[in-house]
């Protein structure tokens, strides 16, 4: 393997690292449920993209074959995640009596949908 | 008659590259496997999903993801800094309305997954008629900045693909 592949695999796994380790400290970090709701469903996007990269590129360079799994993890992931974090966000606006007496009015007729269930 | 055995033609198509994706070789057992499953599906989750987007503009398809894919590297960048320089709670986060001028449901989908992926941004509901979604800021100087970016970098582009 050249050592310029070498290199550039080792960078984006170490980038992929450490964005991973920001994501994970930021849910054990900040102080709320809707705050702490950033921190793993954004840092994880660049984080794993960056390790799937890395794991494309080895196997490119190596030159076994070329791998489309790491592809479908990452359209996987972008379609599961903002699903993820919806839902929980939802779960916590029905639970948390504050945050839903907070909540911005809708400028519609109609109230927010977790809340509004007779219709 | 076509509509009624493939009532999502694009998801077939997906479904059996997937597939074929899945497996990482071409053969024709995985073809044949993964085209049943391309009938099968769409014809057993249709009843959950009605109508057909169409899909305009693939030029601008391809703009948007180089646009949403930069953003999320911009935003890792931007929320990875306030988590390690910033206290918690000195955060100004706060609960914002977005009205929205898209109608089909599939575009509001893409937004609201698009937000969540983006600049300091998670949607957390939709309204009740879908027309605005609640969307969650970690960081915003105002409300008007970050509604006036979303649509202008996401919602203008979402309108020129789905309607």
């Amino acid at each position: 393997m050249h050592w310029i592949g070498e290199a550039a695999v080792t960078a984006l796994i170490l980038i992929g690292a450490f964005f991973l380790l920001v994501g994970s400290f930021g849910l054990a970090k900040l102080p709320d449920m809707m705050r702490r709701l950033h921190g793993p469903s954004k840092s994880t996007t660049l984080g794993i993209g960056s390790l799937l990269i890395a794991s494309m590129l080895y196997f490119a360079v190596v030159g076994e074959h070329i791998s489309f799994h790491e592809l479908l993890i990452t359209i996987f992931l972008f379609l599961t995640a903002p699903v993820t974090a919806h839902m929980l966000a939802k779960a916590h606006i029905l639970r948390s009596q504050k945050d839903r007496s907070s909540l911005p009015p809708t400028g519609q007729p109609s109230g927010w949908a977790t809340l509004d269930v007779d219709k | 008659m076509v509509r009624r055995f493939f009532p999502h033609p694009m998801l077939t198509v997906w479904i059996v590259a997937v597939w074929v994706l899945l497996a990482n070789e071409i053969t024709f057992g995985h073809l044949v496997l993964g085209l049943i499953l391309g009938v099968l599906i769409p014809l057993g989750t249709s009843a959950y999903w009605p109508g057909r987007p169409r899909i305009g503009a693939p030029l601008m398809m391809i703009e948007f993801m180089l646009v949403v894919l930069w953003d999320i590297v911009v935003s890792n960048i931007q929320v990875a800094s306030l988590i390690l320089l910033r206290r918690g709670d000195t955060l100004r986060s706060q609960f914002i309305t977005l009205p929205l001028d898209l109608k089909t449901p599939e575009a509001i989908t893409v937004l609201a997954g698009t937000i969540t992926m983006t600049p300091g941004t998670v949607s957390a509901d939709v309204s009740a008629d879908g027309r605005a979604l609640l969307v969650h800021c970690l960081e915003t100087d105002g409300a008007e900045d970050t509604i006036a970016q979303i649509k202008h970098r996401y919602e203008r582009r979402l309108k020129r693909i789905f309607e």
